[in-house]
């Protein structure tokens, strides 16, 4: 079914993904790995005895070369042997696998309520051009994108869990009943942290939305189809919006890597146990292999991400030629 | 079965409201073809938009429009929306950007008939087929999931004209339907519309700048400038006998193949630009520029001087014409 | 005079920009003056008090004075948005200049390089140094403006290649001109307008990314105020003084919005083609 152009274009595609993962890689182990010295060292602290400080290095294997400390982790990734975090003691894939567990349904979460207020607001106010309704919709996106999330956050705990006790002011009970939580409780303890996260891309989503809208109702088509007799709302729904949504999925892909970071500091605002967290606790306990694969599994979500909103492009506007993207 | 009488047309400018159809009347009965001849801006395409409710935002119009015995000015879009592509269709003049790029043709040709005649997809995309085969598209069926950028503009515009008769109207518009297509392609598609309107006993509203288009394809014609008729008639007896200053310098400007211009002869033209809108003047629109003009014609507006056989002509001299 | 009065009337949302980035830079250069009380002198009788007439806007955990600390606050925002932005600004647009100027691989090692830059945003980035170099607002500003060199290396490679596909450009290409003299007499001042307003939304962005790094530890470290520390602080607070979240969020927020509002602005201002339709 794919012609021959469509395959080298996913190939290629495919090719400078692998690539920008492997320099990704490359740049994370140099920060991580290398910049700080002897990790043995700073784990023990500096007046730790040096045979101790020598036999946790062998334990990490820090007198082996850096390139192949670097070829040992790689092929752990692909092999999911991530080695064990010093502070849990625990194996790092498990870690990242229970707190990934939180964080993709967070950011899903986020992203859904974000597109969905978007393309709302966005057609309301392109529908309502040089009225009220449009004025009054932008200026709350101008105010939306100007609110730091972990602000929005904060007075979404004062309103609902403070005032209102609707809501826990964090914490995070598990989708799973045994351990006291199920997939109604684990999401109502997510719904504030993914709403804070939410309202920013919403805003952003909104501006970018509507002016799309505006740019395809100048075009001919639109005409076309109000002389078929459709109304103005089935052409907004039925013929503008697919055309609209090209330049709205690019910036929503190009957002995912906001949100994702939007993700580690709203979970700090929630105690949600998720990678942002981990991350943070890691740092203070100089984990340093927990940071360094935590923080290559963000880049690779986001350049992953980046893949697919390009893969997406080609897929709506059936104009796009292979070979233009 | 379309009655237009007084029909003036009110544009937003950036000076103000300004007219751009000034009292503009017709008829136009079942199976019958007119055309609407006039320069950019003369308004001609806001009078068929008008027929459509389509007018764009902020303009305002006055007068009425009476489609089988039914006033349209004034209507709810809601209840306009029932005539658009069903009993009034329209085709324009931009073939390259007037289809949804994202949809294929098949859905877009499909779509009247779901909407009007609530057929099932399946149906409606069955009955595109046999339209757009009808229209001369090669290979309709398999063509049918294609997309408009797979397509030519005389393709395109053929396909138009499918989706524009997929519910059989009564009145078919075609604002410049060949404008923007190569001379050849335009043959083909005049031919094809001539054919389409003779089936199916549609009426015809024919609009352009071209008079070899109105003098071969319509039955009765209008020539309009400056947002009002100045002439009007069979087009055989308009262009035989033509009467307005305007139509001869229309007439007068056309280049001809096979008489060559001899050295230092022009084309000959209308002295003069089209003025804007709002600097019209207030009698005849073409005052200024007629070479006949006298005083009064700048402040007296022209009443319609019936000359024979359904021809008119609004000019304050008609005899300096004949 | 009146002539600008007339543009600024017709732009309320730039004015309106202005004025609050105006109030911006006045709150940070004020703090080095006058403050209404004092951000650092801590006096726990005093603490935790609701506004009243000697503090405007109560006092904190430690019985420090919230209008001063604000005031005093807005200084780490401002030397975060200026010093990254200016890294961003030099770096990213001479690369962007150098791509536009040599095109083929030149152009695309830089684009490369750029997209690949955006897997690391200024969170992670800050993070990654913090975790290495420890915490403190220097590493946060070099992380947030290295962040900032792709963006401004993308913009200004698109509006350089539009001036370069310019005629006038090509008749001094014609007269002999070498690409570094038409880069700095012909392409540079075209651009400086999309640059500008480039910068005013990258320092606003920057001034959310300090305040985030603030809150999270990892930026403005103790006794420096900072508006996203002030935040965390109120955070552990919120049963007994709800109030202390508010004054710097507010103020965060206000911050950004005037300086994204005048830089909105002044895109419709510098580019008057643009019609009203926004």
């Amino acid at each position: 079914m794919l012609c021959a152009a469509m395959r080298l274009f996913l190939l290629k595609r495919f090719a400078t993904l692998l690539a920008t993962l492997a320099c990704t890689s490359a740049v994370v182990f140099l920060v991580l790995e290398i910049l700080p010295g002897n990790a043995a060292q700073t784990l023990l602290g500096p007046d730790a005895a040096p045979e101790a400080v020598a036999a946790l290095a062998a334990q990490l294997g820090l007198n082996q070369s850096a390139w192949q400390r670097y070829l040992h982790w790689i092929g752990g990734l692909l092999t999911g042997d991530l080695g064990e975090s010093y502070a849990y003691g625990a194996p790092v894939l498990g870690l990242l696998l229970e707190r990934l567990a939180l964080t993709v349904p967070l950011a899903l979460l986020a992203m859904l309520l974000a597109t969905a207020m978007a393309l709302c607001a966005g057609v309301y106010a392109a529908s309502r051009h040089h009225r009220l309704g449009d004025v009054g919709v932008m200026g709350l996106a101008q105010i939306g994108i100007a609110i730091p999330n972990f602000w929005f956050a904060i007075l979404l705990i004062l309103l609902f869990s403070v005032k209102l006790q609707w809501f826990a002011a964090g914490g995070f009970p598990g989708w799973s009943e045994d351990a006291g939580g199920g997939l109604w409780p684990a999401l109502h303890a997510l719904a504030l942290p993914a709403l804070s996260l939410a309202v920013v891309q919403a805003a952003i989503l909104a501006r970018i939305t509507r002016s799309a809208v505006l740019e395809v109702l100048r075009e001919d088509f639109v005409r076309t189809a109000r002389a078929k007799g459709l109304s103005r709302r089935a052409t907004l729904w039925g013929h503008v919006l697919r055309n609209a949504m090209v330049p709205v999925v690019t910036v929503m892909g190009l957002q995912f890597a906001n949100l994702l970071t939007g993700t580690i500091v709203v979970e700090n605002v929630f105690y949600l146990p998720g990678l942002g967290r981990l991350i943070f606790q890691s740092i203070a306990n100089r984990d340093l292999i927990v940071v360094r694969n935590c923080v290559m599994l963000l880049a690779a979500m986001v350049v992953a991400v980046n893949f697919v909103v390009d893969l997406l492009y080609a897929a709506i506007d059936p104009r796009v030629q292979p070979a233009d993207v | 079965m379309l009655e237009v009488s007084d029909l003036h047309i009110h544009l937003p400018t950036r000076r103000g409201m300004a007219e751009a159809v000034r009292g503009v009347d017709f008829t136009l009965a079942r199976g019958g073809t007119l055309g609407l001849i006039g320069e950019s801006g003369c308004g001609k395409s806001l009078t068929a938009l008008a027929l459509m409710g389509l007018l764009p935002e902020g303009a305002r119009a006055t007068g009425s429009i009476r489609f089988e015995g039914q006033e349209l000015l004034g209507q709810s879009d809601r209840a306009l929306q029932r005539l658009r592509g069903n009993r009034i269709a329209m085709v324009f003049q931009e073939p390259m950007t007037a289809l949804n790029p994202v949809h294929p043709i098949g859905h877009q040709v499909a779509e009247p008939l779901r909407l009007h005649r609530s057929l099932g997809a399946a149906e409606a995309l069955r009955a595109a087929v046999a339209l757009l085969d009808r229209v001369g598209i090669p290979d309709a069926a398999r063509r049918a999931r294609d997309y408009p950028h797979q397509f030519s503009g005389g393709q395109r515009q053929r396909i138009t004209i499918a989706m524009a008769l997929a519910c059989g109207p009564d009145l078919l518009v075609a604002d410049e339907p060949t404008t923007a297509l190569d001379a050849t392609v335009q043959r083909q598609i005049l031919r094809l519309i001539q054919e389409l309107v003779a089936e199916r006993g549609m009426a015809l509203l024919l609009i352009s700048h071209d008079l070899g288009v109105i003098a071969q394809n319509v039955g009765r014609m209008l020539v309009m400038y400056g947002g009002s008729v100045v002439e009007s008639g069979p087009t055989a007896e308009v262009f035989s006998a033509m009467r307005h200053p305007y139509t001869r310098g229309l007439f007068a400007a056309r280049p001809r193949l096979g008489q060559p211009l001899g050295p230092g002869q022009r084309l000959p033209t209308i002295a003069g630009t089209v003025p804007e809108l709002a600097d019209l003047p207030a009698g005849c629109p073409f005052a200024g520029r007629c070479a006949w003009t006298q005083q009064r014609c700048h402040t007296e507006r022209p009443e319609a001087t019936v000359l024979h056989d359904g021809h008119e002509v609004r000019c304050l001299r008609p005899e300096a014409m004949a | 005079m009146s002539d600008a009065l007339r543009q600024a009337r017709r732009h309320p949302a730039f004015v309106l920009g202005a004025l609050l980035t105006l109030a911006l830079l006045g709150a940070a250069a004020l703090s080095y003056l006058w403050t209404p009380g004092s951000p650092f002198e801590m006096d726990l009788e005093a603490k935790l008090l609701p506004p009243g007439a000697r503090h405007w806007l109560g006092t904190d955990a430690y019985g420090r004075d919230v209008a001063s600390l604000l005031l005093v606050g807005a200084r780490s925002s401002i030397l975060a948005g200026v010093i990254a932005v200016g890294i961003g600004l030099t770096a990213g647009t001479a690369l962007g200049l150098l791509a536009a100027a040599r095109r083929g691989w030149v152009e695309e090692g830089v684009m490369r390089l750029a997209d690949f830059t955006f897997a690391f945003p200024a969170i992670l980035s800050a993070i990654m140094l913090t975790a290495v170099f420890g915490p403190g607002l220097g590493n946060a500003i070099v992380a947030i403006g290295v962040f900032n060199i792709p963006t401004f290396a993308r913009v200004t490679r698109a509006s350089a290649n539009a001036v370069w596909a310019r005629e006038y450009v090509l008749a001094a290409r014609a007269c002999g001109k070498s690409r570094w003299q038409i880069t700095w007499e012909h392409v540079l001042p075209n651009i400086l307008g999309v640059l500008i307003v480039q910068a005013t939304i990258q320092f606003a962005l920057a001034i959310l990314a300090e305040a985030a790094l603030s809150y999270l530890g990892l930026g403005t470290q103790p006794p420096q105020p900072s508006w996203g520390r002030m935040l965390a602080e109120a955070q552990t607070l919120m049963f007994q003084a709800p109030l202390l979240a508010v004054w710097p969020g507010a103020a965060i927020a206000l911050a950004v919005l005037g300086l994204n509002l005048l830089g909105d602005g002044l895109r419709d201002l510098l580019d008057p083609r643009l019609t009203r339709a926004r």
